[in-house]
């Protein structure tokens, strides 16, 4: 017996070593895939608009990624756990809402609480997190399918957040609520640092926390990881919160961008869409267990430069959307594609 | 109770078989599951048909019920060919299937389901009136008391079988095949259904009866055929059989995927006195006390089986199985045990702390280890690597502070596992979904022992796995109690599995049976136990004394 498992300890560490250096060289590929995609998008916004490449364009799509990539680190998470929420763009308009309309005196729409700008982003990152226990509570513990409670979620939100604005702008908004968005370090955008902070920082927590690791063990295998001793429940309640708070920041992002808080932000803008895009196109699995921050991020950017490439070419306005999202079917094909099997699914 | 009322028993010329089938053969994949089968229905008797999980009882069934083709070999009903096969109400015209698991639609009442796909009426428009007194009628004919007009919903097992007998009837059949009829109903049940069933055989109905109980086969059949390895080995009429004839002709040799020589009982034992031999070194000291696990009047209700009060030990560094057949509790039993499944009543101690119903969670904590009965569903992450599934369980111990985990803390903790237990996989970081069967399931194992339990609960680790790693494993099982005094509660219905224990728990639906208290366990007289029979067997040599709790409810 001894002398068989001293052999194979020098074999176990031999393919130790050889095999996770091949693993690291091929989820480098795979986290890389959408690369040259990106390369080619920025060649067409070269050929397109002289204004392209230039600094103060990519700022500008760096403040405007910004909001939707940090939501979309929220869905990413839920769609690890093996979920689904519809409702963080309600999330994401009726948070920003809520806190600007605590803020604002009552002759311009708001309440007239006048609310310390402080207190106001920690009410929206409290109304997040409610929008999102609630959520989780009636998907877990109410066992109903959480495409019809977020999607059924999206409206009562949505419909909270007409209430308060009644057809006006909130704005004339406090400088320290404005900062997220608007603010900029040389010409680097505040928005743009934070979201990248937040998006390193979940993918460390993913790969190197064990709530993490049981993320991607109750996304891949539910029932495994019961039997393993996970609180399952536990941990998808607390991924649904983490996500519709994510969803918040991402709105509070957004009004600090254009300085002002409106009825069609979120819902009206169906920006659940491009979440969703963002996530799969960087292989974020829609079956849970598989995908990371490395790929979402990507498929973030790949939207923005979309985006703006439209933008800045000469489509229609009236055309523009069909195209924007012809465009986004189109890199979910090639994403597929690229990333094989794992990939769009 | 052999006293079957048999009139024709050796009668010379009955009108000629009901049913007929000569020279069947049926292949699934690689597997010959049937290999020219002859078996004929006589008109006015009831044929009951015996063998083991796995020996083609259900394709024979699916066969003669027009579900599959034969490879070969022929079917006749009254001496004329079958249907073809694309033609079911042909078929239901000449034979009739009572299943397991019911066939009736819940929404629907009795008369619409007792008339399902031919109500009377014409054009298209169903005759509610003269559908409804047709079934009345077919209940009145047959003593069956039931309101034709309630839903099928409300109804329950025993009266669901009515009606899919009702409907047999009603489309004029006059053969019925009933396939384990009586898996999911209470005892008095029983009696009432072998009571309509011997009244349809009095007049004239050719049944053909499949179950894993013998003693239902001498209460109400006339013959008995017995299949083995897809041929039937064994036919005879019931009066002239005893029961260790039929157990014997239901064991026979064991098949040769299992590794054994022909001559089971000797060669199964030295191959687990030798594993026994390999582990046991300090078996003298089994500790006494009141530590361990203490199951008390355990009352489960699960899909999968049913629990009536069942109470059992496990001592530290015993190991202890638990078989039975696949309705009988064993693995709701198991499931309980390890908190993967809640329970309506009754109490599970480890250690005299009660372990909480339904939280795996608490139950890991708390010391239970857990190998669960289908590793796809429950035993690991495919996705996931080697080492992250099979330090699932330990998460705890390896993170360091506020949670956070080196991946190489995991590799650490997984690699002398992976040795002990010869994992082969191409690194610890490869998914377990890229293994094969045997590995993936000594990853699920790794898991389960990875925390030191004091109690492992094992279901049907074996199953699917290689000879060589089948012993593997059971010994590392072995080991692993001997090492660190852990009890092992082990769910099977593999009985070689159970040559690593110390004692054996038989249950029979739901209740336990009979317990054999010292090994070497003998093979015939286990499987005469899970099928409900506790008569010594022939030739079997030295017995332990089985059914030691006696209460001998079961006669």
């Amino acid at each position: 017996m001894t002398d068989i498992s001293e052999r194979s300890r020098a074999e176990v560490e031999a393919i130790l070593q050889g095999r996770s250096r091949r693993a690291a060289a091929f989820s480098l590929v795979r986290e890389a895939s959408l690369i040259p995609v990106l390369i080619v998008l920025v060649v067409v916004g070269t050929v397109v608009n002289s204004a392209f490449l230039t600094t103060a364009n990519f700022s500008g799509i760096g403040q405007q990624v910004s909001a939707l990539g940090v939501t979309v680190v929220g869905e990413s998470l839920i769609l690890l756990i093996g979920g689904m929420d519809l409702s963080l763009e309600g999330t994401y308009g009726l948070a920003p809402t809520v806190a600007a309309w605590l803020m604002v005196p009552a002759l311009e729409y708001g309440s007239g609480a006048m609310l310390n700008p402080y207190l106001a982003i920690l009410v929206l990152l409290l109304v997040g997190a409610a929008i999102g226990l609630i959520n989780g509570l009636l998907i877990v513990k109410g066992r109903l399918n959480g495409f019809i409670v977020t999607l059924g979620m999206t409206i009562v939100l949505a419909g909270l957040q007409q209430g308060i604005v009644k057809g006006n702008t909130l704005f004339n908004l406090p400088a320290a609520f404005n900062y997220l968005g608007a603010r900029e370090y040389g010409q680097v955008p505040v928005s743009l640092i934070v979201t990248a902070v937040i998006f390193v920082a979940t993918g460390l927590f993913l790969r190197y926390h064990r709530v993490g690791r049981a993320i991607y063990a109750v996304g891949g295998n539910r029932e495994a990881a019961r039997a393993a001793g996970i609180k399952v429940d536990r941990v998808r309640i607390g991924v649904y919160v983490v996500g519709s708070v994510l969803a918040a920041v991402g709105g509070l992002m957004e009004a600090g961008r254009v300085s002002a808080v409106t009825g069609s932000q979120g819902y009206q803008e169906g920006i659940i869409f491009a979440v969703f895009a963002a996530a799969v196109i960087g292989g974020v699995s829609l079956r849970g267990g598989r995908g990371n921050m490395v790929g979402a991020a990507s498929g973030v950017v790949l939207l923005g430069l979309v985006q703006n490439i439209l933008d800045l070419s000469n489509v229609s306005n009236y055309w523009i959307e069909a195209v924007d999202g012809a465009v986004i079917l189109f890199a979910l094909l090639l994403a597929r594609v690229i990333g094989g099997e794992a990939t769009a699914e | 109770m052999t006293d079957s009322a048999d009139p024709a028993a050796s009668a010379a010329g009955p009108p000629g078989p009901a049913v007929e089938a000569t020279g069947i053969y049926k292949q699934f994949g690689g597997t010959q599951a049937l290999r020219g089968v002859d078996l004929s229905l006589q008109p006015g008797r009831c044929l009951g048909l015996v063998g083991r999980n796995g020996a083609g009882k259900s394709t024979l069934v699916s066969i003669l019920s027009g579900i599959y083709a034969a490879d070969a070999g022929l079917v006749r009903f009254d001496g004329q060919p079958a249907p073809p096969l694309g033609a079911p109400g042909a078929w239901r015209s000449r034979i009739a299937t009572v299943f397991q698991h019911s066939m009736v639609v819940p929404g629907l009442t009795v008369a619409e389901n007792v008339f399902l796909g031919h109500q009377p009426g014409q054009a298209g428009l169903v005759d509610w009136r003269r559908m409804r007194e047709q079934s009345r009628q077919i209940m009145a004919d047959w003593g069956f008391r039931l309101d034709v007009s309630q839903p099928c919903a409300n109804l329950s097992v025993e009266q669901r079988q009515i009606v899919e007998i009702a409907r047999a009837l009603a489309a004029g059949t006059r053969c019925l095949l009933l396939d384990e009829p009586t898996a999911a109903l209470e005892r008095a049940a029983i009696q009432r259904l072998f009571a309509r069933v011997r009244q349809l055989v009095s007049s004239g109905v050719a049944v053909l009866y499949i179950s894993h109980h013998l003693e239902e086969v001498f209460e109400i059949c006339q013959d008995a055929a017995v299949i083995r390895d897809g041929e039937l080995v064994l036919t005879a009429p019931i009066a002239r059989l005893s029961k260790e004839q039929l157990v014997a002709a239901m064991v026979g040799r064991p098949p040769a995927a299992d590794g054994r020589v022909a001559d089971a009982p000797a060669a199964g034992r030295s191959e687990g006195d030798e594993l026994r031999a390999r582990v046991a070194n300090a078996d003298g000291g089994t500790t006494t006390g009141e530590s361990g696990l203490v199951v008390e009047h355990l009352r489960a209700d699960t899909p999968q089986g049913t629990l009536r009060g069942v109470s059992l030990e496990v001592r530290p560094g015993e190991r202890v199985g638990v078989t039975g057949l696949l309705s009988a509790g064993v693995s709701t039993l198991a499931r309980a045990v390890a908190g993967a499944a809640p329970y309506e009543s009754g109490t599970v101690r480890l250690d005299g702390q009660r372990l909480v119903p339904g939280r795996r969670d608490l139950a890991l904590r708390a010391g239970v280890g857990y190998i669960p009965e289908d590793r796809q569903a429950e035993g690991f992450v495919a996705q996931l690597g080697v080492a992250e599934n099979g330090t699932m369980s330990i998460v705890d111990w390896l993170a360091r502070r506020l949670g956070w985990l080196r991946p190489r803390a995991r590799t650490g903790a997984m690699a002398p596992l992976a040795r002990t237990l010869s994992i082969v996989s191409s690194g610890l970081g490869q998914p377990v979904g890229e293994l094969s069967g045997g590995n993936q399931q000594k990853v699920t194992v790794a898991r389960a022992i990875a925390r030191q339990p004091r109690l492992i609960v094992a279901i049907a680790p074996t199953r699917g796995v290689d000879v060589a790693s089948k012993s593997l494993l059971l010994a590392e099982l072995a080991a692993v109690t001997e090492r660190s005094g852990s009890g092992l509660l082990l769910a099977t219905d593999e009985l070689s599995d159970l040559d690593i224990c110390d004692r054996v728990v038989v249950l029979v639906r739901g209740e336990q049976f009979a317990e054999f208290s010292a090994p070497p366990f003998d093979r015939e007289a286990l499987i005469a136990a899970t099928e409900g029979l506790a008569g010594r067997v022939p030739g079997a040599g030295p017995q332990p004394s089985a059914e030691r709790d006696g209460r001998g409810e079961r006669d």
